[in-house]
């Protein structure tokens, strides 16, 4: 019988806002790590994954909830819980050999056995003959290999990873998740667990046995899904494809009633403040001419995400514009373009933006907010700072940035207002 | 061009390389220098008088060495503070509040006014030995050097990544392991950069400070700028020039000795891994790696170092970190501002009520409006020396052979303390019976021009290639290109120039407004001519109210002019 390693229990965090308020990022997270398990956090970006991840790690105290860790609770960085990072967190004034000896010196081991052991954990992870190289040296795939042996060398409980393989190229992320799973089934890691962060569908599915989906703004975890295949997992077998099916249908489905501030992808933007994805009017273009030209208008998601190359982290926001803007829906894990998005598609440049300009002021409140108020001022114009406070009551100071940003980029395809960085403002002045 | 070490040519070859001889002369004379120099440092004041500075350039190697040491104790005291005051105020909130609003204010304060305070101070705490006024000399340059280097390393302290950071915690790793792994390798790179523009600049003060005359105390420590300050008394030309030419021997020596290895060595240290960019080289530095006699001796120091480190004390690991949260600390905060004001108002009050004590409104009148003539001299002479090196500064920095060139020279001008040059043109001036209101301002802007030249070579070098050739591809010529390309782009790095140019002419006033040549004593109307007098005069008060007064308009206009530029120029021009 194993033991649990880590179980969070109600766990919720909250960061304060700069109007005082609090931000509400993780909500009521129950998370249990047998020993002998790989579990992934799967969800888009702002999903809080990697807040979860570094409460865990004793980066951060827990607002409200627990975190216990081998029985005990966590109020710090605790012995026994290492990180990989998603962008490797080397030293680069250390060799790669002192860089995997960092955590063994802190914990004051005597000279010859941190040798030994950094010089092992090296060999484990095929660094051999890179000991005395600089990270600046070093490519992408070997940076990370440094990451995940200064992490083993002192042999913790639990190995924490964000996100440890997306700064590298797909071939290289192949090479590494195949060693470590093997590492991992061979018995061979000094390692009792493992909690991987990921926004990368297919991998949580390679690696994972357990694989908990999250939901953004807040993060809550919306499902729990088991993975029992057998390692090493085929990508092309029917289970393996059923179950990245289930994942993506699980991740866009629609909620039935409106969320008040956000909520879980797919959902339509009933408020003005709502986030917007940031994603641009060509790329929009793009996927809904792809949509009509490759698929007759109607395609599976996974097998459209694969085929367009295009990751979760970027598949969904673009899935999120087309549903608010109407131009496209998600059904049962199939993207399809709607009437409108047809007549878009078959549109010429001026008509598109004249189709664009009439979802946009009809489906995103905020745009038809801003476009509003610039029409009842007499001189037309409204400086940046006035919605930014507004959004900012609502959501984090980033997120208001990067909705702002969003809007204008696309009223500004639209003609549906101008805005000038130099002076900060909205205007009419180019109406159409 | 890569020399290779033998690994053995047989004999000597095996235990001592070329490298390993031209190492332990470099270190030898080193060794040499500093317990020359040491020696006389505890020597009673007496001993001073016995043997005045003589005008004999034999001495000017000796003197030349003790200017040196004085400039390299300054340094080490400044980095001593920086580590302390910066680390301080990037770590706890409420120590910041009231550290780098001072610092701000004490960057503003004309150096060469610190001197005439704390003269005195010093010379009391060691009564009638040289020491004393030898702490005087190396405080004033520890002024000249100290508060760059501390903001310098604040800023990295607070802007360290947040992966590493994240790393360091994860890993369990001590506050003080943390610091020397962490913090300060992520801090090198500029700081080293600080430190060696400091050393620079304050060549000027070193020289200031070594005849220091404040009313009745007057001291002059053997040195390069007392050798000066006697040559100029005899209106001695031909000393003068060798005066000079020792600078120029020094400054180079340490130009390839010090700077270049330590920004050269601190490269390792840089924290983007862009590849493609071209690593700065020092042959010194290169010596010491490659030689294998420097490797062995400095083994045993390199494993205590590491043994440091790991020190068992301190081990307590650093506890999850919060952010502010505002409600609860309200009170706290609120406290802690109160207490704030209250010491603000009370140092206020001492200072007012002692400049005030002697003071009338003319006095504050009169220094007042010399301090706008200073400010008007300098307008016109920061003005002039843009039109000038502007121009010069893009056609340069556009053309990469010129500019490898150009900016170590530009450098090493800066470096030059300027005040060697001025009892040049003060004969010409005394000769040639020119106006010194005119004629002397130059003077101020003599050695801080090069810091616009430098900056406004180092912009236009680093606009992108791109950029320029698609200028070239769309003819864009004439002024045209210098409108929209050339200027705008170099605009953040000129203003960063003219910056430390206007700084620095504001103290040179002190030095340039008043100029002596024998017996003639010229004299312009300003503010430096104002504080000059008040010190030889020993007039505490007024001396405060000079250096008040040359404070607030410092600081005015770079909050006025200069911030709100430097920041309309980043926000506007800067490229990527």
């Amino acid at each position: 019988m194993s033991n649990a390693l880590l179980d969070i229990h109600a766990l919720r965090q909250t960061f304060p806002r700069a109007d005082g308020g609090e931000l509400l990022v993780l909500d009521g997270i129950e998370l249990k790590l047998m020993e002998g398990q790989i579990v992934g956090l799967l969800g888009r970006t702002g999903s809080g994954k990697s807040t979860l991840l570094r409460s865990i790690a004793g980066l951060m105290p827990a607002s409200a909830g627990s975190i216990t860790y081998l029985g005990q609770p966590v109020l710090g960085p605790a012995p026994g819980i290492a990180m990989v990072f998603q962008s490797f967190a080397l030293f680069p004034w250390l060799t790669v050999l002192e860089n995997v000896q960092l955590g063994l010196e802190a914990l004051g081991l005597p000279d010859a056995e941190i040798r030994k052991r950094a010089l092992a954990a090296i060999d484990l992870i095929g660094l051999d003959g890179y000991e005395s190289a600089y990270p600046r040296e070093l490519s992408g795939g070997m940076r990370q290999r440094v990451g995940f042996a200064r992490a083993l060398v002192v042999h913790p409980n639990i190995l924490l990873m964000d996100e440890p393989f997306s700064a590298l190229d797909v071939l290289t992320a192949e090479t590494l998740r195949t060693d470590l799973i093997e590492l991992w089934g061979d018995g061979k890691l000094p390692i009792k667990g493992i909690i991987i962060v990921t926004h990368n569908i297919e991998e949580a599915v390679l690696m994972c046995d357990r694989i908990l989906l999250f939901s953004s703004n807040p993060g809550r975890i919306i499902r729990e899904i088991a993975v029992d295949l057998k390692q090493p997992r085929n990508r092309l077998d029917p289970s393996f494809r059923d179950l990245v099916e289930k994942i993506y249908v699980a991740m866009t489905a629609r909620t039935p009633t409106p969320p008040k501030i956000g909520g879980a992808a797919g959902t339509v933007a009933t408020s003005i403040d709502t986030r917007l994805p940031r994603v641009s009017a060509n790329l929009l273009s793009g996927v809904l001419e792809t949509l009509a030209g490759e698929y007759n208008g109607k395609a599976d998601l996974p097998v459209f995400a694969e085929e367009q190359h295009l990751e979760g982290d970027d598949l969904f926001p673009v899935a999120d514009a087309l549903q608010m803007l109407h131009l496209g829906e998600i059904e049962g894990g199939d993207i399809k373009l709607t009437d409108v998005g047809r007549q878009y598609v078959e549109a010429g440049t001026d008509d598109r933006k004249k189709i664009f300009q009439r979802q946009l002021l009809a489906y995103v409140p905020l745009a038809a907010h801003i476009r509003r108020v610039l029409q009842e001022r007499s001189n037309h114009v409204a400086p940046k700072s006035r919605f930014f406070d507004e959004l900012e009551d609502h959501m984090s100071t980033e997120d208001a940035e990067a909705t702002l940003r969003s809007v204008t980029a696309w009223a500004r395809y639209a003609e549906a207002f101008a805005y000038d960085d130099d002076s900060q403002t909205f205007s009419l002045e180019n109406p159409t | 061009m890569r020399l290779n070490v033998p690994i053995s040519v047989g004999g000597w070859g095996r235990f001592f390389t070329r490298w390993d001889v031209l190492a332990v002369l470099l270190i030898l004379g080193l060794l040499v220098f500093l317990g020359e120099a040491s020696r006389h440092l505890l020597q009673p004041l007496s001993e001073l008088q016995r043997e005045p500075i003589s005008l004999d350039p034999r001495n000017l190697p000796e003197y030349a060495a003790r200017t040196t040491l004085r400039m390299l104790l300054a340094m080490v005291l400044s980095l001593i503070f920086t580590f302390t005051y910066a680390t301080l105020a990037a770590k706890s909130k409420q120590a910041e509040r009231l550290l780098i609003p001072m610092l701000d204010i004490l960057q503003s304060v004309p150096i060469l006014g610190f001197i005439s305070i704390t003269v005195v101070f010093f010379m009391a705490l060691a009564p009638g030995r040289v020491l004393g006024a030898e702490f005087a000399a190396i405080f004033a340059i520890f002024t000249s050097q100290a508060w760059n280097m501390a903001f310098s390393f604040y800023q990295s302290l607070r802007t360290v990544p947040s992966e590493l950071d994240e790393a360091s915690r994860n890993f369990g790793l001590s506050p003080w392991m943390r610091f020397w792994r962490l913090d300060v390798p992520f801090a090198m790179p500029q700081l080293i950069w600080n430190m060696m523009m400091s050393m620079s600049g304050s060549w000027f003060f070193v020289v200031a400070s070594e005849a220091i005359s404040v009313g009745n105390t007057t001291i002059t420590l053997p040195g390069v700028g007392s050798y000066i300050a006697l040559a100029i008394e005899h209106r001695d030309l031909a000393a003068v020039g060798y005066a000079i030419l020792t600078m120029l021997v020094v400054i180079l020596i340490y130009d390839q000795v010090l700077f270049r290895p330590l920004v050269a060595w601190a490269d390792r240290f840089r924290f983007e891994q862009e590849p493609g960019v071209v690593p700065p080289e020092s042959w010194v530095l290169d010596v010491m790696r490659r030689s294998r006699l420097i490797d062995r001796l400095t083994e045993p120091f390199a494993s205590s170092w590491r043994r440091l480190l790991i020190a068992g004390w301190w081990k307590e690991a650093v506890p999850a970190k919060r952010e502010a949260r505002p409600p609860q600390h309200g009170w706290i905060t609120f406290q802690w501002a109160a207490v704030l004001v209250a010491l603000t108002a009370l140092a206020l009050w001492q200072v007012v009520s002692f400049v005030l004590q002697d003071i009338s409104v003319s006095d504050v009148l009169t220094a007042a409006l010399s301090g706008l003539a200073t400010f008007s001299r300098i307008v016109v002479l920061i003005a002039l020396a843009s039109i000038i090196w502007v121009p010069i500064g893009v056609w340069v920095g556009t053309r990469r052979q010129v500019a490898n060139f150009v900016q170590p020279v530009a450098q090493f001008l800066a470096a030059f303390p300027a005040n060697l040059l001025f009892p040049i043109a003060v004969s010409a001036i005394v000769a040639l019976r020119l106006d010194p209101n005119i004629w002397l301002s130059p003077l101020m802007i003599l050695g801080t021009q090069w810091y616009i030249l430098f900056n406004v070579v180092a912009g236009a070098a680093a606009i992108p290639a791109e950029l320029r050739a698609a200028g070239v591809n769309f003819r864009v010529r004439g002024l045209l290109w210098w409108r929209r390309i050339a200027l705008p782009a170099v605009l953040p790095y000129y203003v960063t120039g003219a910056i430390t140019a206007s700084g620095g002419s504001w103290n040179a006033s002190i030095v340039a407004e008043v100029a002596s040549w024998g017996d003639e004593h010229l004299q312009a109307y300003g503010l430096g001519a104002y504080i000059a007098q008040q010190t030889e005069a020993g007039d505490f008060h007024r001396i405060v109210l000079g250096i008040a007064v040359m404070s607030f308009f410092v600081v005015v206009i770079n909050r006025v002019f200069w911030r709100p530029l430097y920041l309309y120029a980043e926000r506007k021009f800067r490229i990527g």
